[in-house]
């Protein structure tokens, strides 16, 4: 696992806060402020932290969703953003996105067959005669039967729409999903079903996933690293094994801390965090974090902690770490 | 924190509790035949997936079913020995928010735009305490302090839209506290939060109910925050009680096959798993339910009798411990 296959370098995305009579920008949402990490082919990388920390802005930029204020994202050594738009297309079917909720994504009126044909058909990757076998093939792998494919979106609960986006995204064969929440809005005997169909997936077609959540227990399940994210900055990444059993960054232990164990005797020490998270569109001074953290000093306030490693590629950004 | 519950009053009775909806698609029997009880000062969590009555259960308690297309079919809810299925439209309202207060996922849709937070905290303060203006203030800064919130004057005269969702998820409770209720329903109340606010939330409802001991009835679908929070448990599956328990006997001891499945198809943090287990299929459409055990067509060790015949919910072993299985039957054993 050493290729590389998504770099993603010092990584900005802002979007412009306008207001007054001429929408005249008045600041800057800073979404994603200067991230970056490597995604190896064939692992999971995991990105977690709080609502709005930015994690689906990375996501979609890093597919050119949207596109950058300033930094870098390199496929295969491709710089994404700068690609013509007919280069841009042909490496589209390589990147793939799953969402939280598929069924926004679908338009009520087509059949479910059609939809999951109909990326691979305006790629022109295949001959229309060989579409419907290749999609009743996917509906397979995916968990779903032929009989689904004369369907449409409203006839399918929601563990099997997110097996739609799934298969959606499969039949183009891509190298690289970015999975955003895909089974956040999913209720727990059917989360379980989707994980496990995601881990199969990725051991049959040495798929590369980043995998966003919140779920830091899914995460650990499903992730070989994994990143934190608090408002718009990485503050730590590392291996699964190293950032589940030895986290370092005072934010991380309050998240981890902060899970609900389904275990009634056990008796944690819970670091609960005092105050709401600030706005990222007018983050804290210094490190991001001080306004919260239980072991902010004066240095905190002032000055931003570096990120770095801080031994066997755990990175952190703590000035205490 | 969970404990043991000495015997304490009863203070709500579901019993044989019917409510249906009437839709287009057929009679959506919601909640099927629900019979249990909340012992004054407990906590008890319903907890189950979406779709399998647990809103239902609450809003029925409060006389909040809307008629049509919903009905309630049958059955009795008995609070403090009397039936408020029974009760006149005017002497329930003064129950709501009064004795029996309730707050829900979205605090947002539940406050009032327009309002200030200080006026929506003293409007029942003076409708149901006969507090004037001065007094209610006071006590309105009084609870705005008690949930956690600093500068409680200046949130006083503050609106909705300028508080998070974890301060008005903690304005909703202060409302909901405001008459001292003997019983709090709290309907999903962390599930729209980030787990960080979940936690000084969760943090806060166990401070509370030590300091005013009302009787929380916790509707979740995470099975952590059943864990910490509930003295009692009861799992719900398409509209039916299937196994209720102390919390630790749940946990400890589960019985049903979906409770049993539930604890295990979710990760949980530090315990590596290679592969998750999985419950297969999905939960049943609710409009095509026979008389059988709801869960067959998911359940590994489903029998002939269990396709054909309603097991019956009851004891099997510890006297606070039901199920409805047949695999707990003598008639499932003789299969
Ligand atoms: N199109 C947009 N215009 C303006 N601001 C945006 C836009 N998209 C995202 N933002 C802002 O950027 C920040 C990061 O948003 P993002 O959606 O990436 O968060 P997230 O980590 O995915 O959160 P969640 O867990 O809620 O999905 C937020 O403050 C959000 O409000
Ligand atoms: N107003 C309504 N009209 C028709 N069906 C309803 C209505 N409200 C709830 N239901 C149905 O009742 C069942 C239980 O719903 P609910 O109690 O809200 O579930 P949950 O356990 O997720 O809270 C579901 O099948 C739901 O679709
Ligand atoms: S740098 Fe200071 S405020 Fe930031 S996480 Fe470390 S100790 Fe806390
Ligand atoms: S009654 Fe039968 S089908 Fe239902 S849970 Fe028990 S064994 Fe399974
Ligand atoms: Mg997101
Ligand atoms: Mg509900």
């Amino acid at each position: 696992m050493t290729e590389a296959l998504v770099e993603v370098q010092n990584l900005k995305k802002y979007f412009p806060i306008t207001g007054g009579v001429f929408s005249r920008t008045v600041g800057n949402v800073k979404a994603v402020d200067g991230v970056s990490f490597t995604i190896h082919k064939g692992e999971s990388f995991g990105l977690v932290g709080e609502s709005g920390c930015g994690k689906s802005t990375i996501g979609r930029t890093l597919l050119r969703l949207n596109d950058k204020t300033d930094g870098k994202v390199l496929f295969k050594g491709q710089d994404i953003h700068q690609l013509s738009k007919s280069q841009l297309r042909s490496i589209r079917p390589k990147m793939q996105i799953v969402f939280q909720d598929p069924f926004s994504s679908l338009n009520p009126r087509i059949k479910i067959g059609e939809a999951i044909g109909e990326a691979l058909l305006s790629h022109g990757l295949i001959d229309r005669k060989d579409l419907k076998d290749r999609v009743m093939e996917t509906l397979k792998i995916c968990g779903l039967a032929p009989y689904h494919y004369n369907r449409y979106p409203h006839e399918f609960s929601g563990g099997q729409r997110q097996r739609i986006g799934i298969a959606r995204a499969l039949i183009l064969e891509p190298e690289f999903i970015v999975a955003d929440e895909p089974v956040s809005a999913l209720d727990v005997s059917i989360q379980a079903q989707i994980i496990n169909l995601l881990t199969d997936l990725q051991a049959e077609k040495q798929l590369t996933y980043l995998f966003i959540s919140h779920d830091l227990s899914v995460v650990e399940h499903l992730c070989d690293r994994v990143g934190v994210m608090y408002l718009g900055s990485m503050v730590e990444m590392a291996r699964k094994e190293e950032l589940f059993g030895n986290p370092l960054h005072p934010y991380t232990k309050a998240l981890m801390s902060a899970i609900p164990i389904p275990d009634p005797t056990l008796k944690r020490e819970r670091i609960v965090l005092q105050g709401d998270l600030p706005s990222p569109a007018n983050p804290p001074s210094g490190c991001k974090f001080h306004t919260r953290c239980p072991l902010a000093t004066d240095l905190c306030k002032e000055k931003e902690p570096e990120y770095r490693d801080a031994g066997n590629q755990h990175f952190v950004a703590c000035h205490y770490a | 924190m969970a404990k043991q519950t000495v015997e304490t009053k009863t203070l709500v009775e579901f019993k044989n509790l019917k409510t249906h909806f009437h839709t287009s698609a057929g009679v959506v029997k919601a909640v099927d035949d629900v019979s249990f009880s909340i012992r004054e000062g407990e906590t008890l969590c319903v907890v189950g997936e979406s779709g399998c009555g647990k809103s239902v259960t609450a809003m029925s308690l409060m006389r909040l079913i809307e008629t049509p297309p919903g009905e309630i079919a049958g059955g009795e809810i008995l609070f403090e020995g009397k039936d408020l299925l029974k009760l006149s439209k005017r002497d329930m309202s003064r129950l709501r928010g009064n004795e029996v207060a309730m707050i829900f996922q979205e605090p947002m849709s539940s406050l009032n735009p327009v309002l200030t937070i200080g006026e929506q905290i003293c409007e029942p303060l003076i409708l149901h305490k006969n507090m004037d203006r001065k007094e209610a203030k006071k006590r309105a800064i009084e609870l705005i302090t008690l949930v956690g919130i600093p500068r409680a004057e200046d949130i006083f005269h503050a609106y909705p839209h300028e508080l998070s969702g974890g301060m008005r998820q903690r304005i909703m409770i202060a409302i909901a506290l405001s008459c001292d209720p003997k019983l709090l329903i709290a309907d999903e109340p962390t599930t729209a939060l980030d787990v960080t606010i979940q936690a000084q939330i969760l943090d806060l409802m166990r401070e509370i109910k030590t300091k005013v001991n009302t009787a929380i009835m916790l509707i979740t679908h995470d099975l952590g925050v059943v864990a910490e929070m509930a003295d009692f448990v009861v799992v719900m599956y398409a509209g039916k009680v299937i196994e209720e328990a102390p919390v630790i006997d749940l946990f400890k001891d589960p019985q049903h096959p979906y409770t049993k499945g539930l604890l295990k198809a979710k990760p949980v943090l530090n315990q590596k798993q290679e592969r998750l287990y999985s419950i297969p299929g999905q939960v049943p459409n609710p409009v095509e339910l026979g008389s059988n055990c709801h869960f067959h067509d998911r359940c590994e060790f489903c029998m002939e009798i269990c396709k054909t015949k309603e097991p019956p919910l009851r004891i099997h072993g510890d006297s606070k411990h039901k199920t409805a299985c047949w695999l707990y039957e003598e008639e499932g054993k003789v299969q």
